[in-house]
């Protein structure tokens, strides 16, 4: 079966849109990838991302926009003939075929010889360090060896991209991290193209060189790693970031960039994101960057505290009742007062609701 | 401090039954488990003990008689002569028809549809198709009207007529086990095939027949015995005094016209025993296929 | 699916649903060719009878003695449906609460009846029943019904009982409840659609069910689908007017039950591990 040209310079969602029915999975997302990207699909689930890769595999059609290769428009091409290598979150390996015949697969369908289908395998079961589990079955393999099957098996027929489906999902946290490790090495040392779908933002920011931010079947924002974890573009977006304080203020005023905002009674100084149409705007802090400081201005009271080894992490309400999340380096305890401040570069403002 | 320990060692009947899950509520498995000895496994011992006690001659008479009389062994291989071939379609022709159904949407109108024949049962089959393939039928009707045929065609009272009501009771059952094996099957993994770059026709023959096969073995084996236990459309539908005269009329005309329930039982052990054997070589080459789950292998 | 498809696989698909159409359509031909039958007046050479009247139901119920035929199949109905429910809901609990030494043997015991076709036990069954003098009558026919039907209610249930988390009987031990409370006050309100579904199913097998009864019944206690069977094979090469309409009421019969059945259960239910006959 032909596939698609190996040496691609980019790949162009335009306008991309799927709905089921009354459901608009996908809302006209537009997107371009350059060859040897790594790009993550990130956001809370129901936002489009496992849909937009399904659409970019082919196995589900497009009900509105195209999508790219190059010149060569490829939504119209079945999956067996775009060539695209997909990790699936279930890993979908076949059970009744060893390791060795589930990552031979693509090959054989490519009608490859038996020599050299062998030697790929081979490769590819090193670069994924199974090598000595070639004549397992899936059954017989661990969470984490399976997935590494189903990389090898996706990267053995050397395709243009790589789609990956929230493979670490069903892993334990320290095979997570392991495995996170591993698959960018592998995109490194192979030189693909890969388009990795989670909902995990750690996972998003430390994989990815460009993150595409989604919800609600559209592109929210799309940037490296840095300037979305800094400078999210959207209150959504920074929610999703771990922006954990999302507070309702009053914009006091405003001045090249920054604003003087109210929270409740106390005052204080951000940077303006988005524009703002009127008096009433978000205010989003990390708690890392909330601590007690002399020049605070917000008082609260602590109502639970705990320790993360690398500082006290805890939640206070203010006299309003406003919940606020703080990082404290000094110990506190609970019905502590405390006035809680931040740089104003870390106070990101928002538009508001009316 | 060994008299603490004294008392515990006379554990109660009652405390270690129930730890190995005996108690008062199992013990209401007891009457079906007596009804069921009783009223199956006992007959069927009882019949084998019969068996061996015929009218006349020695311990093994009546097994003699069978396997001596064409009249009698016969009907063995007249039964697999309509039994083989039906259950070999109905299982054929179930797998394209279900690959298409489990990607319909409104499934339950067609399974309702298809279950029909199945409630009806075979008299009633039987019946209708005595009405309709008949020499003054619709089918006919059609033939002569359309000039197909000079005459009418013959498919009441023969071989034909049963073959097609096996088809017709048997197929709709055949094909809901088709149609939930191939569903037991995870979709997820012909999408990854088809990223693999494999046609449809390739999913099939890598995929999915494997996946299938051992659940079509076992179709297989249930859509024979049901096939093979051919009764009243044999006698109806076809010719139970010559090409459909099946084993099970064997055993009936025995049992119930000439009252020898000896031989009517050794007919019927003779029947069962050939049922096994079939079912049992069929299960035996499962070996060979993937007995695994078909879902795909998750962490 | 449909979008660029080759030519190939669009006929295959033609083909596939063509072959499903011509499976159906002679199926209703072969039932309305029945009902056809039993209302028509003279038929011989033609597509449709001379012309239509009843009086072949009212011939039918006096020729085959319908009143009684129908009468004995509701008894036997009745009694088995309840019977299998009193016999098999307790099992069904039993074998899904507790685990015991055995109970694979147990189980691999009701299934046995479900996988044997009716003929194969039916036969050395009715020779047993001729001994002690149950057969031929309608005690007979009842207790040949029982055997597959117990087994069938007990394999249905079982994945009902699961279903009621333990949790709550406990529960309702904890607050006081006897065994028997515990059964009519929260059980069998919490099964009361699993065992509906259970016994509709059981009450449809039944009325088609032949082999069994065939080979138990006497002259009076036949069913209504033994009755046809034998008015069918009396009758030779085809069949009369009147069997074609005691054959509608038969179909009558079960149909509406199966209709009432598809209310609470699937389809595909209705043919368990077994069949009706």
């Amino acid at each position: 079966m032909a596939s698609v040209s190996r040496d691609f310079r980019r790949l162009r969602l335009d306008r991309v849109s799927r709905e089921f029915g009354a459901l608009h999975a996908l809302r006209e997302v537009s997107l371009e990838v350059e060859r040897g990207e790594f790009i993550a699909l990130l956001g809370p689930s129901g936002c489009g991302k496992t849909t937009a890769l399904n659409c970019l595999a082919g196995l589900l059609p497009l009900t509105g926009g195209g999508i790219w290769l190059d010149n060569a428009r490829i939504d119209r091409l079945k999956p067996e003939a775009r060539g695209f290598g997909m990790v699936f979150q279930n890993y979908a390996l076949f059970p009744h075929m060893s390791v060795r015949r589930n990552v031979g697969f693509g090959l054989r369908m490519q009608k490859r010889g038996r020599a050299e289908i062998a030697e790929k395998v081979e490769a590819a079961l090193a670069l994924v360090r199974l090598g000595d589990q070639g004549d397992k079955l899936p059954g017989q393999l661990s969470g984490g060896q399976q997935q590494r099957v189903a990389i090898a098996r996706a990267i053995v027929i050397e395709p243009p991209l790589v789609l990956m489906d929230e493979p670490l999902s069903n892993l334990d946290a320290k095979l997570r991290l392991e495995m996170r490790a591993e698959i960018r090495r592998i995109h490194d040392q192979v030189g693909s193209t890969t388009i990795y779908v989670t909902h995990d933002q750690d996972e998003a920011v430390s994989l990815a060189d460009r993150v595409v931010v989604m919800r609600g079947g559209t592109v929210r924002q799309v940037g490296p790693p840095a300037e979305l974890y800094a400078r999210p573009a959207h209150a959504d977006v920074a929610e999703f970031m771990g922006y954990r304080n999302l507070l309702p203020t009053r914009v006091l005023s405003s001045d090249a960039g920054t604003a003087r905002i109210a929270i409740g009674d106390a005052e204080l100084i951000g940077t303006v994101i988005e524009t703002l149409p009127g008096e009433a705007a978000l205010a989003a802090i990390r708690p890392d960057d909330l601590v007690p400081r002399a020049d605070g201005t917000l008082a609260a009271t602590v109502a639970a505290v705990e320790y993360r080894g690398r500082g006290f992490f805890g939640a206070a309400r203010t006299a309003a009742g406003t919940e606020l999340f703080f990082r404290s380096d000094a110990r506190v305890e609970p019905g502590e007062a405390l006035l809680l401040g931040a740089d104003r570069n870390r106070v990101l403002i928002y538009a508001g609701a009316a | 401090m060994s008299d603490a320990y004294a008392a515990s060692e006379r554990v109660p009947l009652r405390l270690r039954l129930s730890r190995r899950g005996i108690d008062g509520v199992t013990l209401l498995i007891v009457p079906s488990v007596l009804f069921v000895l009783a009223l199956f496994i006992y007959p069927f011992l009882y019949g084998l003990a019969l068996s061996f006690a015929p009218k006349e001659g020695g311990w093994l008479a009546n097994y003699q008689k069978f396997f001596a009389d064409p009249f009698y062994y016969d009907t063995i291989w007249k039964t697999l002569r309509l039994a083989v071939p039906v259950t070999i379609i109905n299982v054929l022709l179930s797998i394209p028809i279900a690959l298409r159904v489990r990607l319909m949407r409104h499934q339950r109108v067609l399974t309702t549809i298809l279950v029909l024949p199945i409630t009806l049962g075979t008299v009633l089959v039987a019946d209708g198709l005595l009405t309709y393939l008949g020499p003054r039928g619709w089918l006919n009707r059609l033939v002569l009207d359309s000039g197909f045929s000079e005459s009418p065609v013959h498919l009441v009272h023969n071989y034909w007529g049963v073959v097609l009501a096996l088809v017709v009771s048997i197929f709709p059952f055949t094909f809901l086990l088709t149609l939930s094996s191939l569903t037991g099957i995870d979709p997820s993994l012909e999408g990854a095939a088809s990223t693999l770059g494999a046609t449809p026709r390739a999913r099939f023959r890598y995929i999915v027949l494997p996946l299938l096969a051992p659940g079509l073995a076992i179709n297989f084996c249930l859509s024979f015995v049901q096939a093979f236990s051919v009764f009243p459309s044999a006698v109806l539908l076809g010719d139970p005094a010559g090409t459909t005269r099946v084993i099970s009329i064997a055993a009936y005309t025995a049992a119930f016209e000439q009252y020898d329930y000896s031989l009517a039982s050794a007919i019927a052990m003779i029947m069962g025993l050939t049922q096994l054997a079939i079912v049992a070589g069929l299960l035996s080459s499962r070996g060979l296929f993937y007995r695994g789950s078909a879902a795909a292998a998750k962490g | 699916m449909s979008r660029d498809e080759p030519i190939g696989a669009r006929l295959w698909a033609v083909t596939v649903w063509a072959t499903v159409g011509f499976f159906i359509l002679n199926l209703f031909a072969v039932i309305a060719s029945v009902v056809v039958n039993s209302f028509g007046t003279r038929w011989f050479n033609t597509w449709l009878p001379a012309g239509f009247t009843t009086r072949w139901y009212v011939a039918a119920w006096g020729e085959f003695q319908l009143d009684q035929v129908l009468i004995v199949t509701l008894e036997v109905v009745t009694a088995v449906v309840a019977l299998s429910a009193l016999f098999g809901v307790p099992a069904a609990y039993a074998l899904a609460r507790r685990d015991f030494p055995g109970k694979r043997l147990v189980m691999l015991l009701f299934l046995l009846p479900l996988l044997v076709p009716p003929i194969t036990f039916g036969i050395p069954l009715a020779t047993v029943l001729y001994r002690i003098g149950l057969a031929g009558s309608l005690y007979g026919v009842i207790v040949a019904n029982l055997v597959p039907t117990v087994p069938f209610v007990i394999l249905v249930m079982i994945p009902f009982v699961e279903q009621i988390d333990p949790r709550i009987e406990a529960a309702a031990r904890v607050f006081g409840a006897g065994t028997w409370r515990l059964f009519m006050t929260v059980l069998v309100p919490l099964l009361a659609p699993g065992i509906l579904a259970a016994l509709l199913l059981v009450l449809v097998r039944t009325i088609a069910m032949f082999e069994l009864t065939f080979f138990t019944s006497g002259p009076t206690s036949q069913t209504l689908v033994v009755a046809l069977y034998y008015a069918v094979s009396a009758a030779g090469i085809r069949s009369g007017q009147s069997i074609d309409a005691m054959a509608v009421i038969y179909m009558a019969t079960t149909l509406i039950w199966l209709l009432v059945a598809l209310r609470f259960v699937n389809p595909t239910q209705i043919v368990g591990r077994g069949r009706t006959g």
